[in-house]
């Protein structure tokens, strides 16, 4: 009794968290084949995120020829790169203008009577002799004509703009990214719009009305460093015509270049103007056929850009191209997290590691004085989640940041562009891949106390997360199954690598396959911490109530 | 030959008692089947030009099937070295080279038997279901479904099958650990769709889908738009026979020349 009374101070803390942790990170530490796992986790994600650009080449032949002209012109296949925003984010950012100069406060009005557009159908094949024959009349869903304020008229520059889109109704549009929406319904001579922009300051407001006297305001918007005079005018542009069909096995792509055509008349600029031109009343008007001659040439869709005066104060402009935030797709550019394709073969190494800590126990009987020593059974596999947790969340912390500015090196020096990522982004894309590797390791080990069987821990758990994931990317499935595979199942959380946005006033294929998961970054995440955490209840319950 | 029937009788009498022997062929079968009717249920061909491959759609599960017939495989070879089981084996069957190959032989004859049900539940799934989905006549794809290339894709399935479970047999004499065989098997299957999804350069994509083992294998399940593939489907069984008797041969050479 007086034994048990006087215990060594020292016998509870043999008990405690600490020293299982340290007992079971002494375990991973010295067996060299763990720690040569979690370094193999580290080069493989490296080494294989290296392929990609390894066999990959900027081409120049098949970048539509008003972006790929100049490349061609010098001969050399360099990096294209994209128009930027204020922010570094890249842009798209052509239309056909017309212009004048408003100093200070002001605004433009323009009625806009009729909105068509014309395509080619057949994507950007040689131009056929007979003019415009084999295109098709009809807007892109996003089209656009209407009123617009820009800071110049540099690529890139910031603006404002009230404009009538092709299935989208009007919007107010700022800055690339900003979309604000106005009253649906197409535009014809009975049915047309009235445009409106004031600047007041640094705030843009957006204004529509279908007589020119009752006035709906859109919404508005600061627009910072605004400079005192800014361009003012009407605008039409329209961006490229694509049909994706994306079916079993790989997606087949038609695009090619379409025009819009907007007709405005009653284009009036209240305010301090200046005749910034030489064209009609002032007016800077772009020359119809003048466009790079790319896909379709002078005869093709492209040859039809321009703008011409139909009266005192009416222009029609016809544009081509866009006015919004660009997003790396086929030929242009990558994203950032292409660097990081290399994690899934990182992450099954770990899994391999994170099983085999438990179920080696089981195989060499270890398990039992594991036990004897801590008969808390539940601490035992709490120790060893930290310990693999960390572990893994190390390594993929340093196959992260290793990874993304040696494979951004290589994607330079192949003459690809790597696109912009804000910093906070970039930080969330190494952390969250670290996490990843974390939660996926407990998953691992969870599963390796419920089978305790190496080999078939590993295979569940790389089937769980890596096939579909596999099926989703590699565009085996059709978007919507991959949609759904990549919200159900842990593969889920390779959203947390996704930097690039599916902006929805840009037409584009958002599929896992393209590098748009349905899941924001964290929440799809948190559904592989999910299934982690119910594997991790399951094998504490499991193992409190085996025998070893 | 006396010999290799004694060591084909070992080797059948280890596989069958061993209980997980079964749940792996069951697992196989139903998992298989499976994936293979929810693709069915899933995908559908909205018209003539939706150029969608019944026969991959309908034996999507194969995918996951080969998962569990890779751990089958891994389990026959890996178990014994894990137990130290190899030792009394190769102390009774001195001729190492014949272990291996009457566990393959025995191992490949089990999951032909699974990968053949496999693939008829698949296909009983794909021809229920997808004629509702719109893969009619109207939409371009005969009055049956039941074609020349059809049945060779669910053949070549049963085939793609058997040499992945060769393929992970010759991985894991290398390796001589399950956990650690099961890792590399199913990395190197799905190490290539993803490579070849990342680069963009034409030609190397279509390098690295001509030398990946699975989508090499599966081009067989190919009966749309097969000149656009990679390799033609026998051609694509092909590399993945290459790579399966490659690691098999090997697997034992390095067998013979190790100690245990």
């Amino acid at each position: 009794m007086a034994d048990v009374l006087t215990r060594p101070a020292a016998a509870p803390s043999r008990d405690g968290f600490g020293h299982l942790v340290h007992a079971e990170w002494t375990k991973l530490r010295t067996v060299r084949g763990w720690m040569i796992g979690l370094l193999a986790a580290v080069f493989l994600t490296v080494g294989i995120g290296m392929l990609g650009p390894a066999g990959s080449q900027s081409r120049c032949d098949n970048v539509d020829g008003a972006r790929g002209g100049a490349a061609h012109a010098t001969g050399t296949c360099a990096a294209s790169t994209p128009p930027k925003r204020a922010d570094g984010r890249e842009v798209v950012d052509e239309e056909a203008f017309v212009h004048r100069t408003l100093s200070g406060d002001g605004s433009i009005t323009a009625r806009l009577t009729a909105f068509t557009g014309r395509y080619d159908p057949t994507g950007g094949g040689p131009a056929t002799g007979g003019g415009t024959t084999g295109l098709a009349d009809g807007l892109q869903p996003w089209s656009k004509a209407g009123v617009l304020v820009k800071d110049g008229t540099a690529a890139g520059s910031t603006y404002a703009a009230v404009l009538a889109t092709g299935d989208h109704g009007v919007r107010m549009q700022y800055d690339y990214t900003g979309d604000l929406a106005g009253r649906l319904g197409p535009v014809s001579a009975a049915a047309p719009r009235w445009l409106r922009l004031t600047r007041a300051g640094d705030t843009l407001t957006g204004y529509e009305s279908a007589d020119g006297t009752t006035w709906t305001r859109i919404g508005s918007a600061t627009l910072r460093h605004l400079p005192h005079d800014v361009e003012v005018g009407v605008f039409a542009t329209s961006p490229e015509f694509s049909v994706i069909r994306n079916s079993f096995g790989g997606s087949a792509t038609n695009t090619g270049p379409t025009v819009a055509t907007g007709a405005f008349d009653h284009i009036a600029v209240a305010g301090q103007s200046t005749a910034a031109g030489s064209g009609a009343d002032g007016w800077t008007v772009p020359r119809t056929g003048t466009a790079d001659s790319g896909p379709g040439g002078a005869n093709g869709p492209l040859g039809q850009v321009g703008a011409s005066a139909t009266g005192a104060d009416a222009f029609t402009v016809t544009g081509s191209g866009d006015i919004a935030p660009a997003n790396p797709d086929e030929g242009a550019g990558k994203s950032l997290e292409s660097a990081l394709a290399g994690t899934f073969a990182g992450l099954i190494a770990v899994i391999v590691v994170a099983a085999l800590t438990m179920t080696s126990e089981y195989r060499r009987g270890l398990i039992r004085t594991s036990l004897a020593a801590s008969p808390r059974r539940g601490r035992l596999l709490a120790a060893k989640a930290v310990v693999l947790g960390s572990a893994a969340f190390v390594a993929g912390l340093v196959a992260a940041a290793a990874a993304i500015p040696v494979v951004t090196a290589l994607e330079h020096s192949k003459g690809l562009y790597v696109f912009h990522a804000s910093t906070e982004a970039v930080i969330r894309l190494v952390v969250g891949t670290a996490a990843l590797m974390a939660v996926a390791a407990v998953l691992a080990l969870a599963v390796g106390t419920i089978l305790r069987r190496g080999a078939a821990a590993v295979a569940a758990v790389i089937v769980i997360i890596v096939l579909p994931y596999i099926l989703a990317v590699a565009s085996v499935l059709p978007g919507t199954a991959a949609d759904w595979l990549t919200r159900l199942t842990p593969a889920a959380a390779f959203a947390v690598q996704q930097t690039i946005t599916a902006w929805p006033q840009v037409k584009a294929v958002h599929t896992p396959a393209s590098g748009y998961y349905p899941l924001s970054p964290w929440l799809g995440l948190a559904v592989l911490a999910l299934y982690a955490a119910v594997a991790y209840a399951l094998a504490h319950r499991l193992l409190a109530r085996r025998d070893a | 030959m006396t010999a290799f029937r004694d060591a084909l009788h070992a080797e059948w009498t280890k596989l069958r008692t061993v209980a997980g022997t079964a749940w792996l062929l069951l697992a196989a079968v139903v998992l298989t089947a499976g994936l293979s009717a929810v693709s069915a249920a899933a995908v559908s061909c909205d018209g003539p030009q939706c150029g969608e491959d019944p026969a991959k759609v309908g034996l999507l599960g194969v995918t996951v099937g080969q998962a569990l017939v890779a751990v089958l495989a891994v389990l026959a070879v890996g178990e014994e070295y894990g137990t130290g089981m190899i030792r009394v084996t190769f102390a009774a069957m001195p001729r190492r080279e014949l272990v291996l190959g009457a566990k393959a032989v025995v191992v490949a004859g089990l999951t032909a038997a699974a990968g053949v049900l496999a693939v008829l539940g698949s296909v009983v799934c794909a021809l229920v279901l997808l004629p509702g989905n719109g893969f009619t006549a109207a939409n371009g794809y005969g009055p049956h479904l039941i074609t020349a290339a059809t049945a060779r894709a669910a053949f070549g399935s049963v085939l793609y099958l058997v040499l992945v479970a060769l393929l992970a047999m010759g991985v894991t004499a290398l390796v001589r650990d399950s956990a650690i065989a099961v890792g590399a098997v199913l990395g190197l299957l799905y190490l290539f769709p993803i490579v070849a999804a990342v680069i963009s350069d034409p030609d190397w994509h279509r390098h690295a889908q001509q030398m990946s083992p699975m989508q090499a294998g599966l081009t067989v399940q190919a009966t749309v738009d097969v000149a656009g593939q990679p390799l033609s489907p026998w051609q694509g069984v092909g590399v993945l026979a290459l790579w399966a008797f490659g690691a098999l041969g090997v697997g034992g050479v390095v067998m013979r020349l190790r100690d245990v």
